[in-house]
């Protein structure tokens, strides 16, 4: 374990030694804070939630958690750092799931950034905070699954934009795959539990699930074991790459 | 009691490009083994597959007794490995690296510090040491790559070149630094610069195209049969435009090079082919063509010969 914190403190340190954490967290907390206010009618609708703020977190995920996620492996790959730190002993797993840690904490205080919103809303009304905090453990729970498959992906190139453009496709999958987007390109020739199967593992619908009220055991269970299924492919992608 | 380092018949594949071929040989505690061989001879894919970095195709490669493929952990924990390019994270400062090092692996809080301090001092980054490494020269970068390798005074040292991008002076330090550490240690260095395996090696291997050519101290090198003998000496010059020709023209000769002109005379190195006696040959021609030959002597025979007839195949 503590090679594991090892690896996520020299990741974050990373994170915050370049622009990049400081232009994320600012656009994050700007972009959320627009899209709620104007887009989501915060003030107009006369509710005291934080719905429309939650509604726009997978739309942000899905561009942003890629530029997070898509130098974790790419950058290693490209500088040669890799052969550094895979010739460290430490296991494969260790260091994907240090990785991992790093970025899901960065967008931990990316979202615990947003708290000015929470705080206004409860100035302005009485909201339920049951269903506010269960949304932002939602939210970061998703955060998390979007984390691990980009970051999977990014163990595949070394070239951070690839990365980052596939990054987003595939999130993009995942995301709508309860939609007819997806489930259109599936209804065709796939028979109909593989069709339920690919409806069942949308972020989207999961998420929505979590925002309406109280946290189901099930979307924690979907969204954790999410995060497990894409870190184990990440480390036999890293693995496998040794044998290339 | 085994060797430190046992490589057997190590073999890497990249598709239809054999990398190495059926490498065997073994590394024992203070020994110096320097691989030579030209750029893509294997000397990288070899110390990528000692250090557990790439899975060997075939074979086997075992430090202390543990195998790289079944125990890669203990393997590591025994090696420091400086890998080609000295590849570290730019955005880090040395400290910042060699903390991280350290921690990762699991030096204790006392070891830390005088670990730490004992790199700067072998290898002088103390000037840099609070600058981020993408803006320093690349012979800082490489020794900050020497540090984190030399840091857990591992038992076995891999180092891909180096003394590659360093300054002559530089290059007399670490190799200095090497001879240093070798008594307690088993070193693997790779280089293509000859003098080095002449300076720190107490044992060379010859690799090109993925095979071990020859392996063996520098002076049995030196001394390999394919390695051709050179004489020096001088003529007038006035006599060179008809001396030169016979003399390339002559069975034994394999080349003829013109040093220098001054005074009136011309220095000029003779070459042999393998296994002929080029002094015989050109005092027997010089007799023949009524030409005074002075100062003639035998040239060492220099590893650069041996290694250029060696993996280029003559």
């Amino acid at each position: 374990m503590q090679n594991v914190l090892n690896i996520t403190r020299r990741e974050l340190v990373a994170y915050f030694s370049t622009p990049v954490a400081y232009v994320f967290l600012v656009i994050f907390v700007a972009a959320i804070g627009a899209f709620t206010f104007y887009l989501g009618s915060f003030f107009t609708r006369g509710q005291a939630d934080l719905q429309p703020f939650f509604n726009f977190h997978p739309w942000l995920y899905l561009f942003l958690i890629p530029a997070i996620g898509m130098r974790l492996w790419a950058e290693e790959r490209k500088s040669g750092t890799i052969e550094l730190l895979l010739t460290l002993p430490i296991s494969t797993f260790e260091v994907v799931l240090g990785k991992f840690l790093a970025a899901w904490l960065f967008t931990l205080i990316a979202l615990t950034l947003t708290f000015p919103i929470w705080i206004t809303v409860n100035v302005l009304g009485s909201p339920d905070n049951g269903v506010v905090v269960a949304s932002y453990i939602g939210s970061w729970l998703m955060a998390g699954a979007f984390i691990a498959l980009v970051a999977c992906l990014s163990a595949l190139t070394k070239n951070q934009v690839v990365a980052f453009i596939i990054g987003a496709a595939a999130s993009f999958i995942f995301l709508m795959s309860g939609l007819d987007i997806v489930l259109g390109a599936f209804r065709g020739w796939a028979p109909e539990f593989l069709v339920d199967i690919v409806a069942s593992l949308s972020f989207l619908t999961n998420f929505n699930q979590i925002t309406k009220g109280v946290i189901d055991l099930r979307e924690v269970i979907f969204f954790v074991s999410m995060i497990g299924i894409f870190l184990y492919i990440n480390t036999a992608i890293v693995d496998l790459k040794k044998t290339a | 009691m085994t060797a430190l380092l046992e490589v057997k018949g190590l073999t890497k594949r990249f598709g239809p490009l054999t990398a190495v071929d059926n490498i065997s040989f073994s590394v024992e505690r203070g020994e110096v083994l320097g691989f030579l061989g030209p750029n893509g001879a294997g000397k990288s894919t070899t110390m990528k597959m000692i250090t557990g970095f790439l899975l060997p195709t075939e074979g086997s490669a075992a430090v202390a007794g543990f195998d790289v493929v079944g125990k890669p952990i203990e393997v590591k924990k025994r090696i420091g490995y400086l890998p080609e390019g000295a590849p570290l994270y730019g955005d880090m400062t040395p400290k910042a690296l060699l903390h991280f090092i350290a921690d990762v692996r699991g030096l204790s809080k006392v070891d830390r510090k005088r670990r730490i301090d004992e790199a700067i001092e072998k290898v002088h980054i103390a000037e840099v040491f609070y600058q981020p490494i993408e803006t320093l020269s690349k012979g800082y970068k490489r020794r900050v790559g020497l540090a984190q390798a030399i840091l857990h005074d591992p038992d076995l040292l891999i180092l891909d070149e180096p003394t590659d991008g360093l300054d002559p002076n530089q290059k007399h330090e670490v190799r200095q630094l090497l001879r240093q550490m070798a008594p307690g240690k088993a070193i693997v260095i790779s280089t293509h610069i000859l003098e080095e395996v002449d300076a720190v090696c107490s044992r060379a291997m010859i690799i090109a195209r993925g095979k071990v050519l020859v392996d063996g101290t520098p002076e049995t090198l030196r001394a390999h049969r394919a390695a051709s003998t050179s004489v020096s000496f001088r003529i007038a010059s006035g006599l060179i435009d008809r001396f030169l020709p016979r003399l390339r023209a002559h069975g034994a000769v394999a080349r003829v090079e013109t040093i220098s002109h001054a005074k009136g005379l011309a220095s000029l190195l003779v070459v042999s082919r393998a296994d002929q006696d080029v002094a015989a040959a050109v005092t027997a021609l010089a007799a023949a063509e009524n030409v005074l030959v002075q100062e003639m002597r035998a040239e060492a025979r220099r590893l650069d010969d041996v290694f250029r007839s060696l993996t280029i195949g003559e």
